[in-house]
């Protein structure tokens, strides 16, 4: 696989939700490997993910999921991202444990599985927690690309 | 170079003290190593060789001696394990012997228990809860200032199934089982286990040589629980202060705050390295990129995944050629290997830098063990040489255990478990444990789950050779 040379996944090794499903607003995870983990499988509100052995890639059924974003938060590999897309913008639940913190509102840049620089975000929501989730707002375009923000000083 | 603020961690520093390096009045904070105030204050060179060449430190465990400093007069002091103190006089440079030795005659204290437990990581740990649950007397050392091991660097979220919590960080993890343990067991901090002697019964001697007591130790079991060296790599300059391990970059950043550098390039995209990398930004130093000899990432994707997303360049096929600098690293020569391991012409890369981490992986530390007798092999899948033992972690030698990377290394996890196994196993034979074998089962059971799995295959592979070499031996003597 590639992205274990480069650890970048190339999203068509995503399963896609429908619009109907990213309208609603669902769990993407990119958590691809066979790893002893679980956490993700136990926290989900409405047994939405699909893992019969503990070494499993979680399997999140798209018309289950409500996009909670609980499984966001408790992921030791901060592989789990929430999307929602809406008119031409989208909503991406990301985990954040960098500094400095946004504020809700503020602008930040949106950055994609490299890190590079693809756009602008707009920080809706910081739910603190054991890892803090940040929701930002991008072009819908980048619902697939952006992973990441990076918030200037 | 000190850290005030982070994500994860919060730096509750002691009370300000002075000492002095070389003559010159530093600050520092109790409750700090010798070696991380001394980088709290710009200093990474902590000696030169014989020959001239610079020195600072490598592990940050007290295992590799390349921070050895005189202090208060006494020569060869570990500065990466020693707590500075108000007023220390620490000295780089001093080659010879004092002419009169400040000797003092140790201070010397017995101890006579059923259990001694040498090392106190998270196996350590567990097998010194386990043995108080069983009514054993224990004692566990140790010979850095903190229980934990490697633990107490880990501000990561461990995998594993929620039931023995995942998702929970390693410092969380530690400070459960340092909890427990401090209220079930007796503990030596400060303290290296220096010797075994066979004198018809088991008898350890252990120095704290800061306060100057030398313990004889009489046990009727001894866990080693003695964890794991760090790897070095061949490369030109890899002897210059600012090449670090892992790990030592790890305790200076996470347990004291210090950051090693303000840029630095990680040699291993293991887990450590990723791991480590990971660490670093969040402590606001710009990881310039992670190098990787392998043709594919070592480490779990998940951690690569999160690295890359904060812009930190993986190569992978690549190896470092040189790390230059005066005194101390200034950069990194790094270049592209083929297929056949042979470095590519034309394809280096200077890149500038300030450190550089080497996480090449771990060999099990098997010194002590080593000299009980216990029978002892080079597994290579189990990182080096290692005491052969069963499943209930005993060794050839009668009473004397290993227990967590000692033994193969691993996780923290199978860390823990193999502690209680061990414990409980030695407990019971001992005084008959209540409800022994349902116990052991259950361990035995969560053990196997752990090593399930492809990540799982390695160590399994390693046991597996481990458990037949030992029963080839003591054929004769299966439980
Ligand atoms: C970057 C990194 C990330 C990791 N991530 C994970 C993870 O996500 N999940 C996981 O399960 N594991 C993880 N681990 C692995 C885990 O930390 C180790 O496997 C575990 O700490 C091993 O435990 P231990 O008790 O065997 O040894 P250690 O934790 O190494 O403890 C050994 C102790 O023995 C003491 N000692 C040694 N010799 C002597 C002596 N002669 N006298 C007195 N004391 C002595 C040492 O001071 C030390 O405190 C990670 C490790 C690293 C470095
Ligand atoms: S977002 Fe909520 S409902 Fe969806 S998979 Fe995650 S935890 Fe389950
Ligand atoms: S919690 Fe995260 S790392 Fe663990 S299995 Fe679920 S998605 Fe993967």
């Amino acid at each position: 696989m590639k992205y274990e040379k480069t650890g970048v996944i190339d999203i068509s090794q995503l399963k896609m939700p429908n619009e109907k499903q990213l309208k609603k607003g669902v769990a993407i995870t990119e958590c691809l490997q066979p790893i002893p983990c679980n956490p993700c499988k136990e926290v989900c509100p409405t047994d939405a993910i699909k893992m019969e052995n503990i070494n499993d890639p979680p399997d999140i059924d798209y018309d289950k999921c409500i996009g909670c974003a609980l499984c966001v938060e408790v992921c030791p590999g901060l592989a789990m991202f929430v999307v929602r897309v809406r008119d031409d913008k989208a909503m991406i639940s990301l985990p954040y444990e960098m500094l400095p913190m946004p504020e809700r509102g503020q602008i930040v840049k949106a950055l994609d599985r490299e890190g590079k620089i693809v756009g602008n975000a707009v920080v809706k929501a910081i739910k603190h927690g054991r890892t803090n989730v940040i929701t930002i707002e991008v072009d819908k375009n980048l619902a697939m690309v952006v992973r990441n923000i990076k918030v200037e000083k | 170079m000190r850290i005030e603020e982070h994500p994860i961690l919060k730096f509750e520093r002691e009370r300000k003290i002075n000492f002095y390096f070389n003559g010159i009045k530093m600050e520092a904070y109790e409750g700090e190593t010798i070696a991380s105030a001394l980088h709290a204050n710009g200093i990474k060179v902590l000696s030169h060789s014989r020959k001239g060449r610079a020195r600072g430190f490598f592990c940050g465990i007290g295992k590799c001696s390349s921070c050895l400093m005189t202090v208060n007069g006494t020569p060869n002091v570990r500065t990466c394990i020693t707590m500075v103190k108000d007023g220390m006089i620490v000295e780089g440079d001093k080659y010879d012997l004092p002419e009169s030795f400040p000797y003092r005659k140790p201070i010397k204290e017995k101890i006579d228990v059923s259990m001694a437990i040498v090392g106190a990581g998270p196996a350590g740990l567990a097998a010194a809860i386990e043995s108080a649950e069983n009514g054993i007397d224990a004692i566990l050392i140790d010979e850095n200032p903190r229980l934990g091991g490697q633990l107490i660097k880990q501000t990561h979220k461990f995998f594993g199934s929620s039931r023995e919590g995942a998702g929970k960080r390693g410092i969380e993890i530690a400070k459960e089982l340092e909890e427990e343990a401090t209220k079930k067991a007796k503990i030596l901090l400060n303290t290296s286990v220096i010797g075994y002697y066979d004198k018809g019964y088991h008898f350890l001697v252990a120095a704290n040589q800061m306060d100057g007591i030398l313990y004889e130790i009489k046990a009727k079991k001894i866990i080693f629980s003695t964890g794991a060296q760090e790897n070095m790599l061949v490369f030109e300059g890899n002897d210059l202060p600012g090449v670090y391990g892992a790990g030592g970059v790890q305790t200076l950043t996470n347990v004291y705050g210090v950051k090693p550098g303000n840029s630095g390039v990680i040699i291993g995209a293991g887990n450590v390295g990723l791991i480590l990398s990971y660490q670093l930004l969040q402590a606001g130093v710009d990881v310039k990129a992670i190098v990787e000899a392998m043709p594919k990432i070592g480490g779990y994707f998940v951690h690569a995944a999160k690295v890359r997303r904060n812009g930190v360049p993986i190569y992978t096929r690549h190896t470092i050629k040189e790390a230059y600098g005066k005194d101390r690293v200034e950069g990194a020569k790094i270049v592209a290997l083929d297929e056949k391991w042979n470095t590519i012409e034309g394809s280096e890369k200077d890149i500038k830098c300030d450190f550089i981490a080497v996480s090449v992986g771990l060999t099990p530390s098997t010194r002590l063990v080593q000299q009980t007798g216990a029978k002892i092999k080079f597994i290579s899948a189990a990182g080096g040489w290692v005491a052969l033992h069963n499943e209930y972690m005993e060794t050839t030698k009668d009473g004397i255990y290993v227990a967590g990377d000692a033994s193969n290394i691993e996780e923290a996890s199978t860390a823990i478990i193999e502690g209680k196994i061990a414990s409980l196993h030695a407990s019971n034979s001992l005084k008959k444990v209540h409800g022994y074998d349902k116990k052991m089962k259950e361990y035995m059971k969560r053990l196997e789950e752990l090593r399930s799995g492809i990540f799982g295959e390695r160590a399994k592979f390693a046991k597996n050779k481990i458990y037949e070499e030992y029963y080839e031996i003591r054929e004769n003597r299966r439980y």
